[in-house]
Protein backbone atom coordinates (compact mmCIF):
# COMPACT_ATOMS: atom_id res chain seq x y z
CA UNK A 1 0.00 0.00 0.00
CA UNK A 2 1.25 3.33 -0.85
CA UNK A 3 1.61 5.71 2.08
CA UNK A 4 0.03 9.43 2.24
CA UNK A 5 1.49 11.78 4.49
CA UNK A 6 -0.87 13.35 7.27
CA UNK A 7 -0.69 17.14 6.86
CA UNK A 8 0.31 17.51 3.35
CA UNK A 9 -1.82 18.62 0.46
CA UNK A 10 -2.32 16.60 -3.03
CA UNK A 11 -2.97 16.82 -6.51
CA UNK A 12 -4.70 14.49 -8.64
CA UNK A 13 -1.68 14.01 -10.95
CA UNK A 14 -0.01 13.09 -7.49
CA UNK A 15 1.97 15.86 -6.52
CA UNK A 16 2.04 16.83 -2.72
CA UNK A 17 2.31 20.17 -1.48
CA UNK A 18 3.53 21.58 1.68
CA UNK A 19 2.83 25.11 2.79
CA UNK A 20 4.81 27.01 4.96
CA UNK A 21 3.98 30.61 5.00
CA UNK A 22 3.68 32.25 1.66
CA UNK A 23 5.53 29.34 0.50
CA UNK A 24 4.60 25.73 -0.90
CA UNK A 25 6.95 22.98 -1.44
CA UNK A 26 6.37 20.81 -3.86
CA UNK A 27 6.97 16.82 -4.05
CA UNK A 28 5.54 13.79 -5.71
CA UNK A 29 3.65 11.15 -3.59
CA UNK A 30 4.52 7.57 -2.53
CA UNK A 31 2.03 6.42 -5.08
CA UNK A 32 3.59 8.32 -7.79
CA UNK A 33 7.35 7.10 -7.11
CA UNK A 34 6.00 3.60 -7.20
CA UNK A 35 4.32 3.93 -10.36
CA UNK A 36 7.34 5.52 -12.15
CA UNK A 37 9.63 3.13 -10.63
CA UNK A 38 13.61 3.40 -10.40
CA UNK A 39 13.92 7.52 -10.64
CA UNK A 40 16.61 8.11 -12.95
CA UNK A 41 17.07 12.06 -13.45
CA UNK A 42 15.12 15.01 -12.67
CA UNK A 43 14.37 17.66 -14.99
CA UNK A 44 13.95 20.81 -12.48
CA UNK A 45 12.64 24.00 -14.00
CA UNK A 46 14.39 27.60 -14.12
CA UNK A 47 13.57 29.97 -11.23
CA UNK A 48 10.21 31.56 -13.14
CA UNK A 49 6.94 31.27 -12.67
CA UNK A 50 4.38 28.29 -12.90
CA UNK A 51 0.81 28.21 -12.92
CA UNK A 52 -1.87 25.87 -11.83
CA UNK A 53 -2.02 22.77 -13.89
CA UNK A 54 1.52 23.98 -16.03
CA UNK A 55 3.90 21.46 -16.37
CA UNK A 56 7.12 22.52 -14.46
CA UNK A 57 9.54 20.03 -15.16
CA UNK A 58 9.75 16.06 -15.62
CA UNK A 59 10.47 12.63 -13.72
CA UNK A 60 12.46 9.77 -15.74
CA UNK A 61 12.44 6.45 -14.97
CA UNK A 62 14.48 3.88 -16.23
CA UNK A 63 11.71 2.80 -18.69
CA UNK A 64 9.56 6.24 -18.77
CA UNK A 65 8.97 9.91 -18.90
CA UNK A 66 6.75 12.03 -16.56
CA UNK A 67 5.47 15.46 -16.79
CA UNK A 68 5.68 17.26 -13.24
CA UNK A 69 2.15 19.49 -12.95
CA UNK A 70 2.47 22.63 -10.75
CA UNK A 71 -0.72 22.02 -8.18
CA UNK A 72 -0.07 25.76 -7.83
CA UNK A 73 0.42 28.89 -9.40
CA UNK A 74 3.67 31.36 -8.10
CA UNK A 75 7.08 31.83 -8.85
CA UNK A 76 9.65 29.19 -8.47
CA UNK A 77 12.29 30.28 -5.53
CA UNK A 78 14.11 27.55 -5.01
CA UNK A 79 15.26 24.09 -6.64
CA UNK A 80 16.33 20.61 -4.86
CA UNK A 81 19.42 20.90 -6.34
CA UNK A 82 20.06 17.22 -4.15
CA UNK A 83 17.68 16.01 -7.00
CA UNK A 84 20.19 16.28 -9.46
CA UNK A 85 22.98 13.62 -8.34
CA UNK A 86 20.85 11.95 -6.33
CA UNK A 87 17.24 11.49 -7.94
CA UNK A 88 16.45 7.90 -6.53
CA UNK A 89 15.48 10.00 -3.68
CA UNK A 90 12.29 10.68 -4.50
CA UNK A 91 11.96 6.76 -4.93
CA UNK A 92 13.61 6.24 -1.12
CA UNK A 93 11.60 8.91 0.74
CA UNK A 94 9.23 10.56 -1.54
CA UNK A 95 7.60 13.04 1.72
CA UNK A 96 11.25 13.87 2.78
CA UNK A 97 12.34 15.10 -0.71
CA UNK A 98 10.94 18.03 -2.14
CA UNK A 99 11.04 18.97 -5.76
CA UNK A 100 10.37 22.97 -5.86
CA UNK A 101 9.43 25.25 -3.27
CA UNK A 102 6.88 28.29 -4.88
CA UNK A 103 6.18 31.63 -3.27
CA UNK A 104 2.05 31.22 -3.93
CA UNK A 105 0.74 33.88 -5.68
CA UNK A 106 -3.33 32.44 -5.53
CA UNK A 107 -2.92 30.73 -2.12
CA UNK A 108 -6.93 30.50 -3.02
CA UNK A 109 -6.10 27.55 -5.04
CA UNK A 110 -5.09 25.59 -1.92
CA UNK A 111 -8.66 25.26 -1.52
CA UNK A 112 -8.86 23.10 -4.41
CA UNK A 113 -6.30 20.35 -3.27
CA UNK A 114 -6.82 17.09 -1.48
CA UNK A 115 -6.34 16.53 2.07
CA UNK A 116 -4.36 13.18 3.20
CA UNK A 117 -7.87 11.49 3.28
CA UNK A 118 -9.53 12.61 0.30
CA UNK A 119 -6.47 11.42 -1.49
CA UNK A 120 -5.48 8.14 0.14
CA UNK A 121 -9.17 7.62 -1.66
CA UNK A 122 -8.75 8.99 -4.66
CA UNK A 123 -6.13 6.62 -5.07
CA UNK A 124 -7.48 3.60 -3.51
CA UNK A 125 -10.26 4.14 -6.81
CA UNK B 1 -9.14 -5.47 -22.22
CA UNK B 2 -7.74 -7.94 -19.79
CA UNK B 3 -9.35 -10.36 -20.26
CA UNK B 4 -8.49 -10.74 -24.09
CA UNK B 5 -4.73 -10.66 -23.12
CA UNK B 6 -3.09 -14.14 -23.02
CA UNK B 7 -1.41 -15.25 -19.79
CA UNK B 8 1.53 -17.46 -20.22
CA UNK B 9 1.45 -20.57 -18.18
CA UNK B 10 4.15 -18.74 -15.30
CA UNK B 11 1.36 -16.10 -14.81
CA UNK B 12 0.27 -16.87 -11.47
CA UNK B 13 3.65 -17.02 -10.09
CA UNK B 14 4.67 -13.17 -11.73
CA UNK B 15 1.54 -12.41 -9.67
CA UNK B 16 2.60 -14.17 -6.46
CA UNK B 17 5.83 -12.60 -6.44
CA UNK B 18 4.22 -9.20 -6.92
CA UNK B 19 5.40 -8.36 -9.98
CA UNK B 20 4.00 -4.98 -12.02
CA UNK B 21 2.07 -6.29 -14.91
CA UNK B 22 1.59 -4.85 -18.10
CA UNK B 23 0.12 -5.93 -21.40
CA UNK B 24 3.17 -6.68 -23.89
CA UNK B 25 2.42 -8.44 -27.51
CA UNK B 26 -1.06 -9.62 -26.37
CA UNK B 27 0.09 -10.98 -23.52
CA UNK B 28 -0.31 -9.63 -19.58
CA UNK B 29 3.64 -10.17 -18.29
CA UNK B 30 6.01 -9.19 -15.61
CA UNK B 31 7.79 -5.87 -16.60
CA UNK B 32 9.64 -5.90 -13.01
CA UNK B 33 9.21 -7.43 -9.48
CA UNK B 34 12.32 -5.59 -7.69
CA UNK B 35 13.07 -2.97 -9.42
CA UNK B 36 14.25 -2.78 -13.20
CA UNK B 37 17.53 -1.57 -12.05
CA UNK B 38 18.27 -4.50 -9.29
CA UNK B 39 16.99 -6.71 -11.84
CA UNK B 40 19.69 -5.85 -14.51
CA UNK B 41 22.23 -5.59 -11.89
CA UNK B 42 21.62 -9.09 -11.04
CA UNK B 43 22.20 -10.41 -14.34
CA UNK B 44 24.98 -8.31 -15.29
CA UNK B 45 26.78 -9.62 -11.85
CA UNK B 46 24.71 -12.86 -11.08
CA UNK B 47 22.17 -14.14 -12.70
CA UNK B 48 18.56 -13.67 -13.33
CA UNK B 49 15.55 -15.52 -15.10
CA UNK B 50 13.02 -14.27 -17.41
CA UNK B 51 9.67 -15.79 -18.30
CA UNK B 52 9.94 -15.74 -22.47
CA UNK B 53 6.90 -18.05 -22.22
CA UNK B 54 5.45 -15.93 -25.15
CA UNK B 55 7.61 -16.51 -27.67
CA UNK B 56 6.85 -18.29 -30.70
CA UNK B 57 8.07 -22.03 -31.62
CA UNK B 58 7.48 -23.05 -35.15
CA UNK B 59 8.35 -26.37 -36.28
CA UNK B 60 9.59 -26.80 -39.59
CA UNK B 61 10.14 -30.44 -41.21
CA UNK B 62 9.92 -32.43 -44.48
CA UNK B 63 12.40 -33.28 -47.77
CA UNK B 64 12.35 -29.79 -48.40
CA UNK B 65 12.79 -28.22 -45.46
CA UNK B 66 16.45 -27.26 -45.09
CA UNK B 67 15.94 -25.53 -49.08
CA UNK B 68 12.56 -23.79 -47.48
CA UNK B 69 14.17 -22.14 -44.16
CA UNK B 70 16.93 -20.98 -46.40
CA UNK B 71 14.68 -19.38 -48.97
CA UNK B 72 12.62 -17.78 -46.20
CA UNK B 73 15.61 -16.65 -43.90
CA UNK B 74 18.38 -14.22 -44.41
CA UNK B 75 21.60 -16.83 -42.97
CA UNK B 76 23.00 -19.68 -44.23
CA UNK B 77 21.91 -22.74 -42.61
CA UNK B 78 23.39 -25.31 -45.66
CA UNK B 79 26.76 -26.61 -44.04
CA UNK B 80 25.52 -25.87 -40.48
CA UNK B 81 25.49 -28.11 -38.55
CA UNK B 82 22.84 -30.15 -35.99
CA UNK B 83 22.65 -29.05 -32.59
CA UNK B 84 23.49 -25.33 -33.86
CA UNK B 85 21.30 -22.01 -33.94
CA UNK B 86 21.55 -19.14 -36.27
CA UNK B 87 20.48 -15.75 -35.84
CA UNK B 88 19.09 -13.89 -38.91
CA UNK B 89 15.54 -12.20 -40.63
CA UNK B 90 12.70 -13.33 -42.83
CA UNK B 91 12.30 -10.46 -44.93
CA UNK B 92 9.76 -9.29 -47.51
CA UNK B 93 10.86 -8.89 -51.05
CA UNK B 94 11.64 -5.47 -50.57
CA UNK B 95 14.03 -6.21 -47.97
CA UNK B 96 12.05 -4.81 -44.76
CA UNK B 97 11.87 -7.62 -42.12
CA UNK B 98 9.31 -9.83 -41.55
CA UNK B 99 10.73 -10.73 -38.45
CA UNK B 100 14.33 -10.89 -36.96
CA UNK B 101 14.17 -15.25 -35.03
CA UNK B 102 16.76 -18.08 -34.45
CA UNK B 103 16.87 -20.63 -36.24
CA UNK B 104 17.62 -24.47 -34.39
CA UNK B 105 18.77 -26.90 -36.43
CA UNK B 106 17.91 -30.14 -34.72
CA UNK B 107 19.10 -33.18 -34.38
CA UNK B 108 16.63 -34.94 -36.26
CA UNK B 109 17.38 -34.95 -39.87
CA UNK B 110 15.29 -32.40 -42.01
CA UNK B 111 13.95 -30.88 -39.33
CA UNK B 112 14.16 -27.07 -37.97
CA UNK B 113 12.95 -24.89 -34.87
CA UNK B 114 12.39 -21.21 -35.64
CA UNK B 115 11.82 -19.13 -32.57
CA UNK B 116 10.12 -16.03 -33.46
CA UNK B 117 8.94 -13.08 -31.52
CA UNK B 118 5.70 -12.93 -29.44
CA UNK B 119 3.90 -9.99 -31.45
CA UNK B 120 4.66 -11.95 -34.60
CA UNK B 121 3.49 -15.19 -34.63
CA UNK B 122 0.86 -15.58 -36.37
CA UNK B 123 2.11 -12.84 -38.85
CA UNK B 124 4.96 -15.41 -39.31
CA UNK B 125 3.18 -18.32 -39.19
CA UNK B 126 0.88 -17.07 -42.14
CA UNK B 127 3.68 -15.66 -44.01
CA UNK B 128 5.59 -19.49 -43.89
CA UNK B 129 2.72 -21.03 -45.28
CA UNK B 130 2.54 -18.58 -48.13
CA UNK B 131 6.06 -19.28 -48.96
CA UNK B 132 5.58 -23.01 -48.84
CA UNK B 133 3.58 -23.53 -52.03
CA UNK B 134 6.24 -26.01 -54.16
CA UNK B 135 8.02 -27.32 -51.00
CA UNK B 136 7.06 -30.60 -49.67
CA UNK B 137 6.90 -29.38 -45.29
CA UNK B 138 5.16 -29.48 -42.47
CA UNK B 139 5.52 -26.31 -41.16
CA UNK B 140 3.70 -26.73 -37.09
CA UNK B 141 3.15 -23.61 -34.89
CA UNK B 142 3.37 -25.31 -31.37
CA UNK B 143 3.64 -21.82 -29.86
CA UNK B 144 0.90 -22.55 -26.94
CA UNK B 145 2.80 -25.76 -26.22
CA UNK B 146 6.00 -24.66 -25.45
CA UNK B 147 6.93 -22.91 -22.15
CA UNK B 148 10.26 -21.05 -22.16
CA UNK B 149 12.90 -19.57 -19.49
CA UNK B 150 15.90 -17.41 -20.67
CA UNK B 151 18.53 -18.06 -17.47
CA UNK B 152 21.11 -15.26 -17.71
CA UNK B 153 24.23 -14.31 -16.28
CA UNK B 154 27.47 -15.43 -15.05
CA UNK B 155 26.25 -17.94 -12.92
CA UNK B 156 23.17 -19.06 -15.36
CA UNK B 157 25.91 -22.33 -16.26
CA UNK B 158 25.73 -23.64 -12.54
CA UNK B 159 22.16 -22.63 -11.71
CA UNK B 160 21.29 -24.14 -15.00
CA UNK B 161 23.32 -27.59 -14.40
CA UNK B 162 22.17 -27.30 -10.51
CA UNK B 163 18.21 -27.16 -11.33
CA UNK B 164 18.28 -29.88 -13.90
CA UNK B 165 20.55 -32.22 -12.80
CA UNK B 166 22.82 -32.68 -15.94
CA UNK B 167 25.88 -31.37 -17.00
CA UNK B 168 25.36 -31.19 -20.61
CA UNK B 169 24.80 -27.41 -20.62
CA UNK B 170 28.74 -27.21 -19.85
CA UNK B 171 29.92 -28.59 -22.86
CA UNK B 172 26.90 -26.63 -24.78
CA UNK B 173 28.61 -23.52 -26.92
CA UNK B 174 27.42 -20.55 -27.40
CA UNK B 175 24.51 -20.82 -29.79
CA UNK B 176 24.85 -24.32 -29.72
CA UNK B 177 21.59 -26.10 -28.15
CA UNK B 178 21.21 -29.92 -26.52
CA UNK B 179 18.17 -31.90 -26.32
CA UNK B 180 16.97 -33.86 -23.18
CA UNK B 181 13.71 -34.04 -21.50
CA UNK B 182 11.96 -33.16 -18.23
CA UNK B 183 9.10 -34.72 -17.08
CA UNK B 184 8.78 -36.74 -19.17
CA UNK B 185 8.09 -34.15 -22.19
CA UNK B 186 11.41 -32.94 -24.51
CA UNK B 187 13.38 -30.21 -23.21
CA UNK B 188 15.19 -27.88 -25.55
CA UNK B 189 18.52 -26.17 -23.84
CA UNK B 190 20.00 -23.48 -25.55
CA UNK B 191 23.34 -21.15 -25.05
CA UNK B 192 21.60 -18.32 -26.44
CA UNK B 193 19.59 -14.71 -25.04
CA UNK B 194 19.19 -11.38 -25.38
CA UNK B 195 21.14 -9.72 -22.39
CA UNK B 196 24.80 -9.42 -24.28
CA UNK B 197 25.30 -11.88 -20.96
CA UNK B 198 26.26 -15.96 -21.20
CA UNK B 199 23.60 -17.67 -20.41
CA UNK B 200 20.88 -20.45 -21.59
CA UNK B 201 17.15 -20.66 -22.77
CA UNK B 202 15.09 -24.07 -21.65
CA UNK B 203 12.12 -24.81 -23.64
CA UNK B 204 9.89 -27.31 -22.69
CA UNK B 205 6.50 -28.20 -22.01
CA UNK B 206 3.84 -25.87 -19.78
CA UNK B 207 4.28 -28.06 -16.49
CA UNK B 208 8.17 -28.59 -17.17
CA UNK B 209 8.30 -24.66 -17.54
CA UNK B 210 6.39 -24.25 -14.25
CA UNK B 211 8.78 -26.75 -12.32
CA UNK B 212 11.46 -25.02 -13.70
CA UNK B 213 10.84 -21.85 -12.67
CA UNK B 214 10.11 -22.75 -9.45
CA UNK B 215 13.17 -24.60 -9.13
CA UNK B 216 15.40 -21.48 -9.99
CA UNK B 217 13.58 -19.33 -7.66
CA UNK B 218 14.40 -21.60 -5.07
CA UNK B 219 18.21 -21.65 -6.06
CA UNK B 220 18.29 -18.03 -5.64
CA UNK B 221 17.98 -17.01 -9.47
CA UNK B 222 16.74 -13.74 -9.65
CA UNK B 223 13.50 -13.24 -11.20
CA UNK B 224 13.78 -10.46 -14.05
CA UNK B 225 10.53 -8.75 -16.17
CA UNK B 226 10.74 -7.00 -19.33
CA UNK B 227 11.81 -4.10 -18.36
CA UNK B 228 15.22 -5.22 -17.90
CA UNK B 229 15.36 -6.81 -20.37
CA UNK B 230 15.08 -4.15 -22.56
CA UNK B 231 17.57 -2.30 -20.67
CA UNK B 232 19.95 -5.38 -20.89
CA UNK B 233 19.57 -6.04 -24.69
CA UNK B 234 20.26 -2.60 -25.47
CA UNK B 235 23.35 -2.33 -23.89
CA UNK B 236 24.28 -5.25 -25.51
CA UNK B 237 23.60 -3.10 -29.45
CA UNK B 238 20.32 -5.66 -29.84
CA UNK B 239 17.88 -5.01 -31.93
CA UNK B 240 14.39 -4.90 -31.20
CA UNK B 241 11.88 -5.90 -33.05
CA UNK B 242 9.73 -2.57 -33.69
CA UNK B 243 12.15 -0.53 -32.85
CA UNK B 244 15.34 -1.10 -34.63
CA UNK B 245 13.91 -3.57 -37.07
CA UNK B 246 10.44 -3.42 -38.80
CA UNK B 247 8.77 -3.72 -42.62
CA UNK B 248 10.05 -0.43 -43.06
CA UNK B 249 13.78 -0.86 -41.58
CA UNK B 250 15.88 -3.11 -43.71
CA UNK B 251 18.71 -5.10 -41.97
CA UNK B 252 20.92 -3.35 -43.60
CA UNK B 253 19.94 -0.07 -42.50
CA UNK B 254 19.85 -1.70 -39.07
CA UNK B 255 23.73 -2.12 -39.47
CA UNK B 256 22.61 -6.13 -39.70
CA UNK B 257 23.66 -6.85 -43.14
CA UNK B 258 26.23 -9.29 -41.71
CA UNK B 259 22.99 -11.76 -41.52
CA UNK B 260 22.06 -11.55 -44.78
CA UNK B 261 24.38 -13.94 -46.84
CA UNK B 262 25.09 -12.88 -50.43
CA UNK B 263 26.32 -15.81 -51.68
CA UNK B 264 23.39 -18.29 -51.09
CA UNK B 265 22.05 -19.11 -53.90
CA UNK B 266 18.40 -16.81 -53.19
CA UNK B 267 16.67 -15.82 -50.05
CA UNK B 268 12.99 -13.74 -50.40
CA UNK B 269 14.37 -10.14 -50.07
CA UNK B 270 18.20 -10.61 -51.29
CA UNK B 271 17.86 -8.43 -54.63
CA UNK B 272 17.61 -5.57 -52.10
CA UNK B 273 19.70 -6.06 -49.71
CA UNK B 274 22.50 -7.11 -52.56
CA UNK B 275 21.66 -3.54 -53.78
CA UNK B 276 21.53 -1.70 -50.08
CA UNK B 277 25.09 -3.42 -49.32
CA UNK B 278 26.59 -2.43 -52.82
CA UNK B 279 25.43 1.20 -53.02
CA UNK B 280 24.79 2.33 -49.22
CA UNK B 281 20.87 3.43 -47.43
CA UNK B 282 19.60 6.40 -46.93
CA UNK B 283 19.31 6.05 -43.60
CA UNK B 284 21.58 3.98 -41.07
CA UNK B 285 21.07 2.97 -37.36
CA UNK B 286 23.70 4.52 -34.78
CA UNK B 287 24.06 5.00 -31.36
CA UNK B 288 24.17 8.28 -30.10
CA UNK B 289 25.36 9.27 -26.42
CA UNK B 290 24.84 12.40 -24.77
CA UNK B 291 26.75 14.29 -21.89
CA UNK B 292 23.28 14.86 -19.32
CA UNK B 293 21.47 12.44 -17.59
CA UNK B 294 18.22 13.38 -19.53
CA UNK B 295 16.89 10.65 -21.54
CA UNK B 296 16.70 10.24 -25.41
CA UNK B 297 13.12 7.99 -25.85
CA UNK B 298 11.82 6.95 -29.19
CA UNK B 299 10.57 9.24 -31.04
CA UNK B 300 12.19 12.15 -30.27
CA UNK B 301 13.98 13.96 -33.10
CA UNK B 302 17.43 14.22 -33.42
CA UNK B 303 19.00 17.30 -35.17
CA UNK B 304 22.28 19.45 -36.57
CA UNK B 305 22.92 22.30 -34.25
CA UNK B 306 20.87 24.26 -36.50
CA UNK B 307 17.75 22.21 -35.71
CA UNK B 308 17.42 20.23 -39.48
CA UNK B 309 15.91 17.34 -38.28
CA UNK B 310 18.08 14.16 -39.34
CA UNK B 311 16.61 11.04 -37.41
CA UNK B 312 15.09 9.33 -34.68
CA UNK B 313 15.62 7.78 -31.80
CA UNK B 314 14.20 4.41 -31.45
CA UNK B 315 15.41 3.15 -28.24
CA UNK B 316 17.22 4.92 -25.19
CA UNK B 317 18.00 5.00 -21.92
CA UNK B 318 20.43 6.01 -19.19
CA UNK B 319 22.54 3.18 -19.14
CA UNK B 320 22.80 1.30 -16.14
CA UNK B 321 25.64 -0.68 -16.34
CA UNK B 322 27.49 2.41 -17.95
CA UNK B 323 25.53 5.06 -15.99
CA UNK B 324 25.56 7.35 -19.28
CA UNK B 325 22.61 8.55 -21.24
CA UNK B 326 22.49 7.05 -25.02
CA UNK B 327 19.99 5.69 -27.80
CA UNK B 328 19.57 3.90 -31.00
CA UNK B 329 19.05 6.40 -33.44
CA UNK B 330 17.94 6.01 -37.48
CA UNK B 331 19.59 9.20 -39.05
CA UNK B 332 20.61 10.18 -42.70
CA UNK B 333 23.44 8.04 -43.64
CA UNK B 334 25.59 11.51 -44.28
CA UNK B 335 25.41 12.36 -40.34
CA UNK B 336 26.24 8.20 -39.08
CA UNK B 337 29.60 8.30 -38.84
CA UNK B 338 31.41 7.77 -35.67
CA UNK B 339 32.00 10.98 -34.02
CA UNK B 340 29.95 13.01 -36.03
CA UNK B 341 28.19 15.76 -33.25
CA UNK B 342 24.00 15.65 -32.92
CA UNK B 343 21.50 16.89 -31.44
CA UNK B 344 18.33 15.13 -29.71
CA UNK B 345 15.62 17.13 -28.48
CA UNK B 346 14.18 16.17 -25.19
CA UNK B 347 11.42 18.00 -24.22
CA UNK B 348 12.08 21.55 -24.48
CA UNK B 349 15.71 21.58 -24.62
CA UNK B 350 17.78 20.21 -27.11
CA UNK B 351 21.32 18.31 -25.82
CA UNK B 352 24.39 17.71 -27.93
CA UNK B 353 25.67 14.16 -28.31
CA UNK B 354 27.47 12.37 -30.73
CA UNK B 355 27.61 9.27 -32.38
CA UNK B 356 29.10 6.34 -31.04
CA UNK B 357 29.52 2.41 -31.24
CA UNK B 358 26.52 0.61 -31.05
CA UNK B 359 27.31 -2.15 -28.69
CA UNK B 360 27.74 -0.06 -25.69
CA UNK B 361 28.36 -3.19 -23.06
CA UNK B 362 31.48 -4.98 -23.53
CA UNK B 363 29.53 -8.36 -23.67
CA UNK B 364 30.33 -11.66 -22.00
CA UNK B 365 29.54 -14.67 -24.04
CA UNK B 366 31.06 -18.57 -23.82
CA UNK B 367 33.11 -18.84 -27.15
Amino acid sequence: MSKVQEGLLYSESHEWVRVEGPNAFVGISDFAQEEMGDITYVDLPDLDNVLKGEEFGALESVKASSDLYSPVTGTVSERNLDLEDAPELLNEDPYGNWIIRVHLANPAELDDLMDAEAYAQFIAK
Amino acid sequence: MEETLLKTCLYDSHVALGAKMSPFAGFMMPIQYSGIIAEHLAVRQKVGMFDVSHMGEIFVSGPDAERFVNHIFTNEIRGFAPGKVLYGMMLYPDGGVVDDLLVYREYEPDHFLLVVNAANIAKDYRWMLDQAEGYDVKIDNQSDNWGQIAVQGPDAESKVVEVLGETKAKDTAFYEFYDSTYMGKRMIVSRTGYTGEDGFEIYTSVEGTQDIWQKMLDAGVTPCGLGCRDTLRFEAGLPLYGDELSPEITPVEAGLGMFCKLDKEEFIGKDVIALQKAEGTQKKLVGIGIADRAIPRAGYPVELEDGTQVGVVTTGYHSISLDKSICFALVKTEYAALGTPLWIRIRSRVFPGEVIKKRFYQTNYKK
